[in-house]
């Protein structure tokens, strides 16, 4: 089976800093891939560069369902089997919680407002806030505002998920509640692209988890491979820093 | 003669009033135009500002900055007195919309791309993911929020389009203060100029209310 997403000798550049240099990775459908890595390493420009958030440079290339991303007529429809959750959420604040789920199916899929509207309600009741329907974005908290943008995605049935670090802007309270989330996502089969810092969260739901580092995948394998048998000196001393300090309850 | 019998005669009042309510008619209608056009000028503007390429936005700028340069007087005087010796003549009505609207536009455009820059890039970035084309981006997500921002400078606006329409009374525009120096100088007694103004203040005093009050309530909430 073709890969839903399949990125060959990806590179990018600003000016003289290379942040992505020769990236290869290919996700199959169904398949749930964490990247971690240091800051500034190249993880979120990578997943960016997936819905053309990011450009990049000519050589390499990048494939969703087979169709080259790039700007024109099929980004569009690229961009619609790809839905993405931003470390920010970027809700529509002039909208409410119900009319930014509904605004892009019934405005891109040409979906009728009654059944935009009506899985708008069971995609909240997905996400565990039904009752925040009629609110607006800055009436809820950063935990409900993440959940919601992930109902925002999903209402476009997209082929993919991208998260871009959407625990980071949380407060820890709130992370809780948005990984619940997001494994029920992975448990009911939804292909996702997740950059994060959660390493517990990376371990138990990840299929695959991808190292970066310095704009290259250091190594990639399951989570027991990575987080217990890293083969890269860099991989182990990465997650010495990281799980070192940090206390693993989640997991 | 006493003070009220100068400056607010009642016989002269009543008696001039007909020619201030057409002449305030005029006005309304000439600041009508001149704000309509040119909040859809600078609508246009803004939009080819920002997104058009290079040497089309070069010229929007460029158009803007002229604009905001000149007197609106000049341009108004150049409009209706220069323009007949290229053939173009246009009644003093269109000569002081024309004026209006162009300058009113390069107001408005550099206030709509003030709005428009004012949205964060994660609106512009969950438009793309989502796959909403340009015209759903700013109509259904970008334009409502720039709107908000942008209504206390465009009010402000709409009160120096209407101040300006008095401009119009040197091309011999009927307005209200052509009629009122008209009145004037048939009654040989300056209450008409009196009225036009106090019509002036009572028309524009609620719009600088209003613009003050919004502007008051925006700061809070940001806070």
């Amino acid at each position: 089976m073709p890969a839903i997403v399949s990125i060959k000798n990806l590179h990018k550049s600003y000016g003289s800093f290379r942040a992505l240099s020769g990236i290869d990775l290919e996700v199959q459908e169904g398949e749930v891939v964490c990247i971690v890595g240091p800051s500034g390493s190249g993880k979120s420009t990578l997943i960016r560069c997936i819905n053309l958030l990011e450009s990049y440079d000519d050589q390499g290339q990048v494939l969703v369902d087979g169709v080259r991303v790039e700007r024109g007529k099929a980004l569009r429809r690229v961009r619609k089997e790809v839905g993405m959750v931003f470390q920010s959420f970027n809700l529509f604040p002039h909208l409410t919680v119900q009319e930014n789920i509904v605004l892009a199916p019934t405005r891109v899929r040409n979906i009728s407002p009654e059944v935009a509207n009506s899985k708008a309600l069971d995609l909240l009741k997905r996400v565990g806030i039904a009752e925040q329907a009629e609110k607006y974005p800055g009436q809820l908290s950063g935990g409900q505002q993440q959940r919601v943008a992930i109902a925002r995605a999903l209402a476009m049935e997209p082929r993919v998920m991208l998260f871009d670090e959407p625990t980071s802007s949380l407060d820890p309270e709130m992370v809780g509640e948005v990984l619940e989330v997001m494994k029920d996502l992975a448990d009911s089969g939804v292909t996702m692209i997740v950059v994060t810092h959660e390493m517990g969260f990376a371990r138990q739901v990840a299929d695959r988890v991808v190292f970066m580092d310095a704009g290259k995948i250091v190594e990639a394998g399951t989570p027991a491979q990575i987080f217990d048998h890293a083969e890269e000196e860099r991989t182990r001393l990465f997650l010495n820093a990281v799980l070192g300090h940090k206390d693993e309850k989640r997991n | 003669m006493s003070f009220t019998e100068t400056f607010l005669n009642w016989d002269v009042l009543v008696s001039s009033l007909p020619l201030l309510l057409s002449g305030l008619k005029v006005t309304l209608l000439l600041g009508f135009v001149g704000i309509l056009f040119g909040l859809l000028l600078g609508l246009f503007l803004a939009l080819v500002r920002i997104y058009a390429i290079r040497p089309v936005s070069l010229a929007a700028k460029i158009y803007t900055d002229v604009f905001r340069s000149i007197p609106i007087l000049v341009l108004l005087i150049v409009i209706y007195y220069a323009l007949p010796f290229v053939g173009l003549r246009l009644s003093p009505f269109m000569s002081a919309a024309v004026a209006l609207t162009l300058v009113s536009g390069a107001y408005t455009a550099e206030i709509f791309r003030a709005g428009i820059e004012a949205i964060p890039r994660g609106q512009f970035e969950a438009s793309h993911a989502l796959g909403l084309g340009y015209r759903h981006m700013m109509a259904d997500v970008v334009l409502p929020q720039a709107i908000r921002i942008v209504i206390p400078p465009l009010t402000n606006n709409c009160i120096n389009v209407i101040k300006d329409t008095a401009l119009a009374s040197v091309v011999a525009m009927p307005d209200l203060l052509k009629q009122a120096t008209q009145a004037q100088a048939l009654e040989a007694n300056p209450t008409p100029l009196i009225v036009a103004a106090l019509i002036y203040v009572a028309l524009l005093w609620p719009l600088v209310v209003f613009v003050g009050r919004l502007e008051k309530r925006y700061r809070r909430e940001e806070r």
